[in-house]
This record gives structure tokens, sequence and C-alpha cells, in this order.
């Protein structure tokens, strides 16, 4: 991942310097070696701080919105994941295509240290990732761990490619990764109606409203959510856990089917590690099998499942019985 | 002192949820947060950091503050406070402590808020000192010592036991009720974890924090630092910091109508949403960079320039380990706070 | 908050029908004139076209106490404004599977065409929604216990 980092900064500081862009997105450093934040670089000097490793998860085209629509070029770096979320915005018209230069980079997967932590290996100071194994570096001596089991949960499913790039840097192959993403979401509807609610009654309840799933989510672009606009009627703010937590939920569920990339933010987020994204895959699973294949986010045009209908498409009465196709 | 086999604790736990309501650490779904305990629960005391900090049980996310009913041009206020019933906070870390006498100054001040009130009145507060600290720790920075909690009784654990130490009346009347399940002794036990305990925390990668220059003279400076920009940058304006943060004690008022009447509620509020400070006029604050100025500068200077510099950080890390892009408290000290930050 | 415990009596569900305005509003009128019954605990809430039900509409009604949650619009291809109930059809049916998928009981969503022609139609979907409601129960999943507050 070195070699892809130092890659990255050549290109970052040659856009820079020529004056090609204005501004760089990626990642800064933290004070761990796995805290990285999403940050913008606006001068040679600032890429001091730039960093490119095995930790930098967050998915970076959400703040394109804001920064697209600055003076200038915006520079930016994509992981394949990325770029879905990054052609969805610019089909809504929040990105500005044509301020931004996207530089598709390799993802080998990232890595999730709540989950390194959870396997009992703390004070972590560096990590190297050979093949499936990750050798973690502590303050009490070497750990080796296996990569897939420590890898964010987004990524354990993920078999995206780049759909957008103005240059690429792409140093190694990716191993072919063959799993199915629908598998936890058919184990839930293959429960019986009393054992799911059980089961999203005792995740849900966790939930502390803290609105990271959705101010994090590519998808969630509106200027003014109706959960923060009292006079929707439906605007939620207690953690009222018999029903306020299903609503907004549901309801966000909901508001991004078919434009939901699977990007996984939401569930990376989730102080509480509520899976989230098995909301959204129930949508994205329904939509294959109703209305055919589709991915949002594979390009910048086109309708989207809830913005189009064929005649012949299922009653809901039949959906509901099971009877549909 | 006394101590109680750990396979025993279970009993501890029966006994006084006998008497009086039980809070602790439970994991569910995965995650550990405070809970009323019942029989067959899985307590985790060991957990260092609950996702939500015990805070919950004194100033809850949601609770209700009254009821109208309306009948013709008539309008019945309804009183909902009750006598609350007493209740054992078991198994808070020395951070949290700390956090609760933040709380205290906010909420006991006059005027005082009674309903905050009443369950801390009804509260008797075992904390549990910690032995095993993580690299997101930084109460030693604020002074606490983590292997020294206070409380009304303090307790210790270690591989075998739990050793109990009852420091105010109230923990001497909760050690009475289930004295006969302790055993006596522990001293040297306890010492040597604590011992070694700060040994960890003194070599801790925050344990030198400079917050020399969080001062109230200081507050213009601070408050127009260019640095807020940058820091700001990839803030998502949710709610995780606060929410999760033991010291946080802002709230909305909001009505929720029934078939009945209205129900008056607060719940917690994030000055890092956009509604926050929402008045009729507009909104003081309509960027990010303020809002999330607000906060800290809330607790490295607001707050401790009105109550004798205590600041209402208290370093339990939660922040460091739980924001979504991992900006936290850590990075603004670093920042701002002084020059041995370098 | 506490559970309302009341006595047992005979339990009679709240039904919303959000009916379009075009047809099953009109078949609801038509029902009525022609003397046929449908039960009294069928809310109809009209609406100008049966895709102007936003879930939001379902789930509020749930949270305030229905018990069932019906949508009644033209049949596809005679829709007033052409193609508005082919958007409801596949709106509902993902929302209806994923409320399933959460756990509330399928039976308590529906969404049936009803030409204003079909009074008769009208009368049976409801009796035959209503009976099935009844069957299941009160709604316990979806509702918001602060609304029953006091009862």
């Amino acid at each position: 991942m070195k070699d892809v980092e130092l890659k990255m900064l050549e290109r970052a500081k040659a856009l820079l310097e020529s004056g090609e862009v204005a501004r760089v997105i990626g990642w800064k450093k933290g004070d761990f070696c796995y805290d990285p934040s999403p940050a913008s670089f606006e001068t040679v000097e600032e890429l001091n701080g730039f960093v490119y490793d095995w930790f930098c998860g967050a998915n970076l085209s959400k703040y394109l919105i804001e920064m697209s629509k600055k003076e200038g070029k915006t520079a930016v770096f994509l992981k394949p994941c990325d770029t879905y979320s990054f052609n969805q915005l610019v089909k809504e018209h929040r990105i500005k295509r044509e301020n931004v230069h996207v530089i598709a980079v390799e993802c080998l997967a990232k890595l999730d240290i709540e989950k390194i932590k959870a396997k009992g290996v703390s004070m972590v100071t560096g990590v190297e990732v050979i093949g499936k194994e990750v050798k973690v570096t502590t303050a009490y001596g070497e750990e080796t761990l296996k990569k897939p089991e420590v890898i964010l949960t987004k990524c354990e499913t993920c078999q995206k490619t780049h759909q957008v790039k103005d240059e690429e840097i792409i140093l190694h192959d990716r191993p072919e990764r063959d799993v199915d993403r629908f598998a936890e979401v058919a184990k839930l509807e293959a429960m019986t109606a009393d054992e799911r609610f059980a089961f999203w009654r005792e995740q849900l309840s966790k939930c502390i409203r803290c609105n990271a799933c959705r101010n994090v989510c590519p998808a969630c672009s509106c200027v003014k959510c109706v959960f923060d606009n009292p006079a929707s009627g439906i605007a939620a703010k207690a953690n009222d856990d018999k029903f306020e937590e299903q609503l907004f939920h549901i309801i966000r569920a909901f508001h991004v089917a078919g434009r939901c990339t699977d990007c996984g933010e939401c569930s990376r987020v989730c102080p509480q590690n509520i899976p989230l994204h098995l909301l959204n895959r129930k949508f994205i699973k329904d939509i294959d099998g109703l209305y055919g294949e589709y991915q949002a986010g594979e390009t910048a045009d086109g309708k989207t499942p809830l913005t189009s209908y064929a005649e012949a498409d299922a009653e809901p009465n039949d959906v509901m019985k099971g009877e549909a196709k | 002192m006394f101590k109680i086999a750990k396979e025993r604790l279970n009993e501890l736990y029966a006994k006084i949820n006998g008497q009086m309501g039980l809070f602790i650490p439970v994991k569910k779904a995965g995650e550990v947060n405070y809970e009323v305990w019942r029989e067959g629960k899985e307590v985790s005391l060991e957990t260092l950091k609950t996702v939500k900090s015990p805070k919950n049980m004194f100033f809850p996310q949601t609770e209700n503050m009254m009821k109208f009913k309306t009948e013709g041009k008539n309008l019945e206020i309804i009183d909902v406070r009750g006598e609350k019933r007493p209740f054992v906070l078991f198994g808070v870390k020395a951070c949290d402590y700390k956090a609760i006498e933040v709380l205290d100054k906010v909420f006991l001040a006059d005027p005082v808020d009674t309903y905050y009130q009443s369950r801390r009145n009804a509260t008797t507060i075992v904390t549990l000192a910690c032995s095993k600290p993580e690299e997101s720790c930084f109460c030693s920075v604020f002074g606490i010592d983590a292997t020294a909690p206070q409380g009304d009784v303090t307790t210790w654990l270690d591989g075998e036991n739990l050793y109990w130490q009852a420091n105010t009346e109230k923990g001497e009347t909760l050690t009475a009720l289930v004295k006969d399940l302790f055993a006596e002794g522990g001293e040297a036990e306890v010492e040597a974890q604590q011992t070694a305990t700060k040994t960890i925390i003194d070599s801790l990668p925050f344990a030198n924090l400079d917050l020399s220059k969080f001062k109230p003279e200081n507050l213009n400076e601070l408050f127009n630092a260019a640095e807020w920009q940058e820091m700001s940058e990839a803030c998502l304006g949710c709610g995780t910091c606060t929410f999760v943060c033991p010291t946080c004690q802002c709230f909305d008022i909001r009505d929720f109508k029934t078939n009945e009447g209205v129900i008056r509620y607060r719940c917690w509020d994030s000055c890092m949403y956009s509604d926050f400070t929402l008045m009729a006029h507009g909104n003081s604050r309509t960027t990010q960079m303020q809002r999330f100025r607000q906060r800290f500068m809330h607790k490295l200077v607001y707050y401790p320039s009105q109550n004798d510099g205590l600041y209402s950080c208290v370093g339990c890390g939660r922040c460091v380990n739980k924001c979504p892009q991992r900006l936290n408290i850590v990075k603004v000290i670093k920042t701002l706070g002084g020059k041995d930050n370098d | 908050m506490q559970e309302v415990t009341t006595e047992k009596k005979e339990f009679t569900p709240n039904i919303v029908a959000f009916c379009c305005n075009w047809c099953s509003y009109a078949g609801a009128d038509l029902a009525g004139s022609s003397r046929l019954t449908y039960p009294a605990n069928v809310k109809i809430i009209r609406v100008p076209c049966s895709c102007r039900v936003n879930p939001s509409f379902v789930l509020k009604a749930f949270q305030q106490g229905a018990d069932g949650v019906i949508l009644c619009g033209c049949h596809p291809g005679d829709c007033h404004y052409v193609t508005g109930n082919y958007y409801t059809r596949r709106r509902m049916s993902l929302l209806f599977s994923f409320l399933n998928y959460m756990g509330i009981e399928k039976e308590r969503t529906r969404v049936e065409w009803v030409s204003a022609a079909e009074g008769q139609r009208f009368s049976a979907v409801m009796n035959d929604f209503v009976k099935t409601v009844t069957e299941l129960g009160e709604n316990k999943r979806l509702t918001d216990l602060r609304v029953k507050e006091g009862e």
C-alpha cells in the first residue's frame, strides 16, 4: 500500500503545482496508525499530512457536493465503491462533474480497527498486510490476524470496480472474491415474522439517534432532511424505542431505495454497530428480483427503479403472498 | 475492604436487585450499555467503555416532563414526576464518575433541575477501577486517577475477585445489605493492581496532552483561531460524539400529541445538528465549523470559565473511538492546546 | 412508558384506507348509495391519486394507532393521471415487503384496485380486510404507545 500512497502523493503534488486543480481530497494522518480523517489539501506543504493506508475506509464522494461548488477544479481519490456514489450524486445533480478530476485508486479491502480490537489486540502501533494475513504491531508485541476476519463489513462482500476515472492508480491485482451479499438478507427472510421482529427490535433498540448513518450516506443528500423539519409531521428526535427508531430507519431505507449503491458507510459509522446495510440490501434484493437487476451508480444517467415502471409489474398483494416471480 | 469471588457476582446482583433497582453494563446484540439488571442478562464489567455513558441514568435520552389535557377552555397540567425508586448504578469508571460531577454543576445549580435531582438522590454509585486502560484513554490529563475512583462504593476487579470498599453513608448502607456475601481482605491485591495499572496509564500515548492554552483569558484568540476551519472540514454533523459523551448535557423540549392530550418531553440534542440553537429569527450558527467550534470551546473554555477551571471533558476517549471520520477532542487539544503538544 | 392494559373487550380494529379521488373514493360512495355495507371502523382518507401516498403516511397511520392500512387506486392502465398507480404499485410492493422483513405482520397492509363502478367490490374488499385484521389482533409492533396513553 505504501507504493500506492507514494504514487498518489506524487500525482497530488503534480496536480497542485501545475495549477490543474485547486485542491485535492484525500485522507490525512491521525494520532494512531488507524485513524485517518478525510481532508482537503490546497498546497503542496499541506500534503505532508497525506496518507493512504489500510484504514482509509471513508467514502469521499459526498464531500464533493460542497467542494465541487468551489472555485477551481477539485481532484479526488475514489476507491471502487466510492465511484458508484459519485455517479449517483452526479445523476442527481448534486455534484458538478465538470469541476471534478477523479483519480481512481486501488483498494484491496480496508481494515476495521474495532474488529482488530475485538480480537483482544490493543495498543496497535502499526499494521502490515501480507496476502491474507495482517501483521499487527502493538506496544505489547506482534500479532498475526486473518485478514478476512478484520476487514470492514462493507468490504466483505464487495465486488465493485471503478465506474468513473479520469486517471487511475492501480498497482496490484485484486484477488477475485465470490461472496453472496444477500446471504444475510435471505437468512432473515427465512425466519418467522416474530423472529425477524425480535431481531430488528434488539438491534434498533440500541440506536442512539446520532444520525451518523444519515449524515455519512451519499444518497442522503437532501438540503434539509425531513427528520430535521418540525413542520414535516414526522420529525423524530426522541429515542422512543417503541416506534421512533423504526420510523426513522424505515423511512431512511425507503428513501434511498433504488439509489443506495450499497457502499456500506451506514454500517461502518454506526456507533452501536447496527447492521444497517441489511435494511438497504433488502430493497436491493427485492428490486433485483421484481424489476430486474439494478446497480445504482453504475451510470450517471437513466432512471431508477422507483422512478420508472413496467405495465407487467408484479401486484403488491402477489408480492406479499410470495407469488410474484 | 471486602471481597467476593467473581463466580458469585450474580448472587450479588440478585441480592441488590431484590432491594432496589440495579443498572449495570449489559451486552445486547454485541454492544455494551447500561441497562436494568435481570437474571440471565449478560453483564460485562470488563468492558472498558460502554457505548453510551451512564449519564443516561440521571439524564435519560428521552424523558417525559409533563402532560397536558384540554377540555373546552380548560387546560390541565399533569405533573409526571414521582418518587424515584432507589437504585444502584454499578461499574462506573473513574472518568464517567467525574463526568457526573460535571453534570451536577449544571443540573443541580440554581435553578435545580428536579428531574435530574430526584434520580441523582435515589442513586447509590458503585465505581469500578480500571485495570486495562487503552490507547484512547486520557483521563489522567484531567487529574483523574482511574485506579481509585470515588463514589459511594469503590470496587476493583481482577481475575478472581471483586474487591469492595464503601466510601460514604449511602455506600455503607448498601454494604450492610449485601455484606453476608463478602469476605474480608483484598488490600494487597488492590494495591498490586493499582501499581501495575498506573504504569500503563503513564505510558499511554495521550498521557501528556498540554491543556495550558485553554484558559478564559485566551477565549477570543481560541475562538478566532484559523485552524477550526481545517479541523472541522470532515465533520459530518452527526451527533455521535455528543451522544456517547459522558458530559454533554444539552437537550431539546418537544411536544407529542396523544389521543388524550399532549406529552411534553425532553430529549438529548446535539450542538452538531443543523437545527440546534434554531430560534424564531433563524439560527445563530449556520456552518458546521461554527457548530464544531462550539462543542470544543464549550468543553475546554466556556464551561471551565464558569466552574473554577473544571474542564467538561474527562478523557474517556469515547469520541476518539466512535467518530465516524476520526475527528475528536484530542486532535483539537493537540492543535490548539499549547506548545507541549508538538 | 408503561404499556396500557385494558380489560378484554371485543377487538374492533382501526383501519385507514387511502382512496383515490377518481375511483375508489367514488366506489365507496357507490357502495353507500347502493346500500352495501362495510365496517364503520374503516376511516377513509381521500387522496388525489394512490401515488400521492408517501410511505411516511402509512407509517404515521400505524404510529397513531391504525391496526391495518389499505391503499385503493384505479386499476392499472386506468389512472386518471395515466401512470400514477404504476408508481404506487412498485412503491408499495417494496414498502410492504420491507415491513414484512422488519417483522410487521404482512396481513396488515394491502393494495387493492377499485374503480368508481365497483361499489360491490369496495364493500367486499373492506369486509375482507377488516376480517383479516380483526383475526390478527391489535397492532403492537408499529404503534407508538404514547399515543394511547391515558386511554
